[in-house]
């Protein structure tokens, strides 16, 4: 990703000045840019959003207690949790791109929430298999992950998801600095994994119609990054050339 | 001191170790055996029609749904509870109709199972097309209730209708050369809309050693739950291979053929490193993408009970273990 670019999406995560500042003032002033630079529908949008991203677990929920689980409960709500944090995980890393081409800036305001509820599925995922497929055994559950490589894949993921959530507060954006961005980037590995998981588990029995289009979804998602990155780097490269 | 041991036995039970306490359940089916045993000695003096008495012991499956009559073979009849039907007929692996368990439910409507015609051919020295009614009278029809092991780590217990296999397989007294039995399921696309995806190399292929087509186990099934076969189960006939796991009991049966050499089977074909010929329920013999140790029953298994152990051979190994002495099962899987 372009320096410049990088620089952008800080400053809504981070206010430029907070060094300077004692560390209260610092999150008030913050807290008070951040409240005064959005529209004014903002807030609403993002409840809106909030609200909209229960529906999984809510269909979930609703299904068990209508019983309509099917016969296997279990591997129904592990492959829901699995899908739908994939589609948060592309909503998550579909922000930059859309707000660049479409210069509609404040879309940068929703991606914290997409992606920590990427990581509240990616949960319950992860909780739905060590609970009812390995029943807590840490062990066998070590065992799986050492084993297979489609789980090895999934819980590296997942895994690799933790550190984006705890680090995704203001608060830790700030103190992070720079760092803060290079951490984050991990969700472009995380992308990958997550697309191998989904393949890895399906390729078995031959039924790929779903994560060929989630991977051609992450292909460009990851590839236009890629292509921009480039660009910039050709540009560069160019400007350095005139220059001398 | 064993007097004394033995009369608190007497007094409170509580010495006796948990495997001798038979459980209700269990006590249940066994009552239930006894009480069909006594329905098969009573189906003889009932005149021509009072072997068509079956273990109805469950609740009725599909009301509209055509019945047949079987006799229950008590030395089949697992002594595990009874999936319910609707989850028998609502979660198939059934590719021919998509590749989502709910798929075949849904779209099995468009297979004709009658008429139906199934061949049987290849080194035998009787070979037949036999129509499906013929099938339904070349031998008293059974109930068994088998356990059902898929290889993606999930059972059923079913109680099938059926013959055994040997029945047919006698008739058409296969020759000398026939050392194996191949099984290969309709692969109409006007009937089946799966096969519009190129996923396996239709027509569903399948086989068995001979030794293992013969065994009492295997069953020629045209029924369960006391009516003719539901579509998305593999109507009007398939086969039942309760020690396999459950992708070797292939579905609308239209060839039974006889040949010399190991026949191609489909998912072996597709993936030979994790779906071998053999494909004996196997505990201890993983499949590359998970543990074949345990296995969740359908309808019991499941938020507060753990999975449970699979059994060798699905538990039937003191029927099958002999055809597979002295060989690894390890490279054999």
């Amino acid at each position: 990703m372009p320096d410049a670019e990088m620089e952008q999406e800080m400053e809504s995560t981070t206010t430029p000045q907070a060094g300077a500042l004692p560390r209260a003032r610092a999150a008030q002033a913050g807290a008070r840019a951040a409240s005064a630079t959005g529209p004014r529908w903002l807030p609403w949008a993002k409840a809106a959003v909030f609200v909209a991203a229960w529906y999984p677990l809510a269909r979930i929920v609703l299904f068990g207690f209508t019983g309509q689980l099917g016969a296997n409960p279990i591997e129904f709500i592990t492959r829901s949790t699995g899908l739908w944090t994939l589609v948060f995980l592309c909503i998550t890393l579909a922000v930059t791109p859309l707000r660049r081409l479409t210069g509609w800036n404040v879309l940068i305001r929703f991606r914290r929430m997409l992606g920590l509820y990427a990581f509240f599925y990616v949960t319950l995922h992860f909780t739905t298999y060590i609970w009812f497929e390995k029943w807590f055994d840490v062990a066998a559950m070590l065992k799986d992950v050492g084993k297979r490589p489609f789980i090895t894949v999934g819980f590296a993921a997942f895994v690799l998801l933790i550190p984006l959530a705890v680090t995704s507060t203001r608060a830790m954006a700030r103190r992070l600095g720079r760092r803060w961005q290079t951490l984050h980037r991990l969700v472009y590995a995380i992308g990958v994994l997550a697309i191998l998981h989904f393949w890895w588990m399906k390729a078995g029995k031959h039924d790929l119609v779903l994560p060929k289009l989630y991977g051609a979804i992450m292909l460009v998602l990851l590839g236009w990054r890629l292509g921009v990155w480039l660009l910039a780097r050709w540009r560069a490269s160019r400007a350095a050339a005139g220059a001398a | 001191m064993w007097i004394k041991r033995s009369s608190r036995i007497l007094l409170n039970g509580d010495d006796i170790p948990a495997s001798e306490i038979t459980p209700q359940k269990v006590y249940e089916q066994r009552r239930r055996i006894l009480q069909a045993a006594g329905a098969l000695a009573l189906g003889g003096m009932a005149g021509p029609f009072g072997a068509t008495q079956a273990l109805a012991e469950y609740a009725p499956g599909d009301p509209k749904a055509q019945k047949l009559g079987a006799q229950t073979n008590t030395k089949f009849v697992a002594l595990d509870k009874v999936t319910p039907y609707k989850d028998i007929t609502t979660y198939n692996n059934f590719y021919e109709f998509g590749t989502d368990k709910g798929d075949p439910a849904q779209n099995a409507h468009t297979l004709r199972p009658r008429p139906w015609k199934l061949s049987v051919e290849g080194e035998v020295k009787n070979p037949k097309v036999y129509d499906i009614d013929e099938i339904l009278k070349l031998a008293p029809l059974e109930e068994r209730v088998y356990r059902h092991r898929c290889v993606e780590g999930w059972s059923i217990v079913v109680p099938w209708i059926g013959i055994s296999l040997s029945e047919l397989i006698r008739r058409a007294q296969p020759t000398g050369n026939a050392r194996y039995v191949q099984f290969i399921t309709l692969a109409d696309p006007s009937q089946m809309p799966g096969l519009a995806e190129p996923i396996l190399d239709w027509p569903y292929s399948e086989g068995l050693r001979m030794d293992e087509a013969m065994n009492p186990l295997t069953l020629l099934t045209v029924g369960l739950y006391g009516q003719v076969l539901p579509n998305q189960n593999g109507a009007p006939v398939r086969v039942i291979v309760p020690w396999k796991y459950g992708f070797k009991s292939a579905k609308s049966l239209v060839k039974i053929r006889f040949v010399a050499n190991q026949p191609p089977t489909s998912w072996n074909k597709y993936a030979p490193n994790e779906y071998g010929f053999y494909s004996n329920v196997n505990p201890n013999v993983d499949h590359p993408r998970w543990s074949q140790a345990t296995e969740r029953r359908i309808g019991e298994d499941g938020f507060f009970q753990p999975k449970r152990k699979t059994l060798m051979y699905n538990g039937y190994g003191d029927l099958v273990a002999s055809m597979y002495q002295g060989m690894d099962l390890r490279k054999n899987f």
